[in-house]
């Protein structure tokens, strides 16, 4: 009894220190924006650097869901009805959460990580006795720029997956929908509060990952190990975490 | 003894510890202005402990810290700041931030601190460089540097603002002779021709002797000892004696402290 009180003591602990820590980071939010470089940077790491995987996967995501989705509609003679069938699971499923699952694992980490780091050789330290805040230089701009990042992200995702390589090269190009019913289908069938929503998921997850990432990494035991658990576990928490708000999220906001 | 007058840092009473490992259990320490003072003891004393304590990053137990006459530890967190511009704090290994080059690690503090135009930046960080003789390296990143190098632009970083005192964490461990020779030199100079009050933190025994002021030697959370140079060489403490001579056995005992003898370890039960 007394272990799992204290698993059970030591993980809201855990969630209190992240929680002021978040507070500290939004603190600094005004100050990292007026250093835009210092975002812009990130946003290249986090963002243009996540691009490659982002569109590769979200143009598989797509292709797969067409075949499966075509092999079921077409027994019921509703193949034109692929288009908007793919967009809405795109967008209100898929697009946010398999995006924030591969930020997680590639950008997520590669923060934790680098902070670790920085962490282990005293960079943070050395910050500090310079008089500079590491929450305002390091961590708010790194944290700001995944709250931006995975929106657009989510967004390039979801385009990938329904149009360009995705459901449209699979389902119109070869199984033969037609180009026009896939299109109108899609217009008819997402309304623009699926797309408020999934806009919603975008940047609650990114900014989950982010306040995980940076939590890990700023918090890391300053060794090999410490730095390696921090970066394991930034995916592991991060990945559970965007599973189980997405449930939060889509209960709420389903009508 | 009137403190501020003489002591830039003094500490009363000093404890401190982690969980119930306990560091330091009532240490006073006085950091004469415009001097050198080294702080010395064998590994695990907490020698950098104390210069974390000194820097307001770690809280004390028990005890103050004042630096020129005002409590570290009783500090807003501006007023904090603040006290921090004063002190350059060089690390064991340089801590440069390793996406910046060494120009833009030197110049980091001026940018943060003050809204001096490019071109007066650009002058100071190269007079800073040119301090440490690495004006030639100002384009390369940390990573290119060896780790002698490191701890040179990390020390032109110390003194970019002109601090009035710098604390220096083991400057000497894992150099060559030669650049264990530049930084003793370095240490002395900027001590000499800027007035910066300096604290050195190091085991190297002989080197740290030639260049200080004045010394403590620390150990088992208490000072053992202090003086000059020469008084601690003459000091008569069986501890002081072991340590300044090096030998492997004495009042610090080779072997960590086990309940059991080496025969009972040998020759008990096994598994």
């Amino acid at each position: 009894m007394t272990g799992v009180w204290l698993v059970l003591s030591s993980f809201l602990a855990g969630l209190g220190r992240a929680q002021f820590f978040l507070a500290s980071i939004v603190a600094a939010i005004p100050a990292a924006l007026g250093r835009p470089r210092l975002v812009v940077q990130q946003l290249y790491s986090v963002g243009v650097l996540s691009l490659i995987i982002i569109v590769l996967s979200g143009s598989f995501v797509g292709m797969v869901l067409a075949l499966q989705l075509y092999r079921t509609l077409i027994r019921f003679g509703a193949e034109e009805s692929l288009g908007s069938l793919i967009a809405l699971v795109i967008v209100r499923e898929l697009g946010p959460v398999v995006t924030a699952l591969l930020f997680a694992g590639r950008a997520g980490s590669a923060l934790a990580a680098e902070i670790g780091l920085m962490r282990a050789t005293d960079q943070l330290s050395a910050m500090e006795m310079m008089a500079v805040d590491p929450v305002r230089r390091v961590i708010a701009p790194r944290f700001l720029a995944g709250v931006i990042a995975m929106p657009l992200l989510a967004g390039i995702f979801s385009v990938m997956a329904i149009g360009v390589a995705g459901g449209h090269a699979i389902g119109v190009e070869l199984l033969g929908v037609d180009a026009g019913s896939y299109w109108s289908q899609i217009r008819a069938g997402v309304e623009i509060d699926d797309i408020r929503q999934s806009f919603v998921k975008a940047v609650v997850f990114g900014a989950t990952v982010s306040w995980i990432a940076v939590y890990q990494g700023y918090h890391a035991v300053p060794t090999s190990e410490g730095v390696s658990r921090a970066t394991t576990s930034t995916v592991v928490v991060s990945s559970l975490s965007i599973l189980a708000l997405d449930f939060v999220l889509t209960a709420f906001m389903f009508r | 003894m009137n403190d501020t007058e003489t002591s830039l840092v003094s500490v009363r009473g000093l404890r401190f510890g982690y969980g119930s490992r306990l560091i330091y259990d009532g240490v006073d320490v006085d950091i004469r202005r415009g001097r050198i003072t080294a702080i010395m003891g064998p590994s695990g004393t907490g020698k950098t402990t104390l210069l974390r304590l000194i820097g307001g990053q770690w809280r004390p137990n028990a005890g103050t810290v004042r630096f020129d006459g005002e409590d570290v530890h009783k500090q807003s967190r501006a007023g904090l700041y603040r006290m921090r511009r004063r002190m350059g704090m060089l690390f064991q290994h340089g801590a440069l931030l390793t996406d910046l080059t060494v120009f833009e690690n030197v110049a980091y503090p001026l940018r943060e601190h003050t809204r001096l135009a490019d071109a007066l930046i650009r002058d100071i960080v190269l007079m800073k460089l040119e301090a440490v003789g690495l004006r030639g390296a100002a384009e390369l990143y940390p990573e290119e540097l060896s780790g002698g190098m490191a701890r040179r632009v990390a020390l032109a970083r110390a003194i970019a603002l002109d601090p009035d005192m710098v604390m220096y964490d083991e400057p000497f461990t894992g150099q060559d002779p030669i650049s264990m020779g530049v930084l003793m030199r370095l240490i002395r100079s900027l001590n000499q021709s800027l007035g910066i009050t300096s604290i050195v933190v190091s085991h190297d025994v002989g080197e740290v002797l030639s260049i200080a002021d004045y010394a403590y030697i620390v150990h088992g959370g208490k000072v053992l000892d202090h003086g000059t140079p020469d008084a601690i060489r003459g000091s008569s403490s069986e501890l002081v004696r072991q340590f300044l001579e090096g030998r492997h056995d004495g009042p610090i005992a080779f072997h960590y402290k086990t309940a059991r003898t080496f025969e009972e370890d040998l020759m008990g039960e096994t598994a």
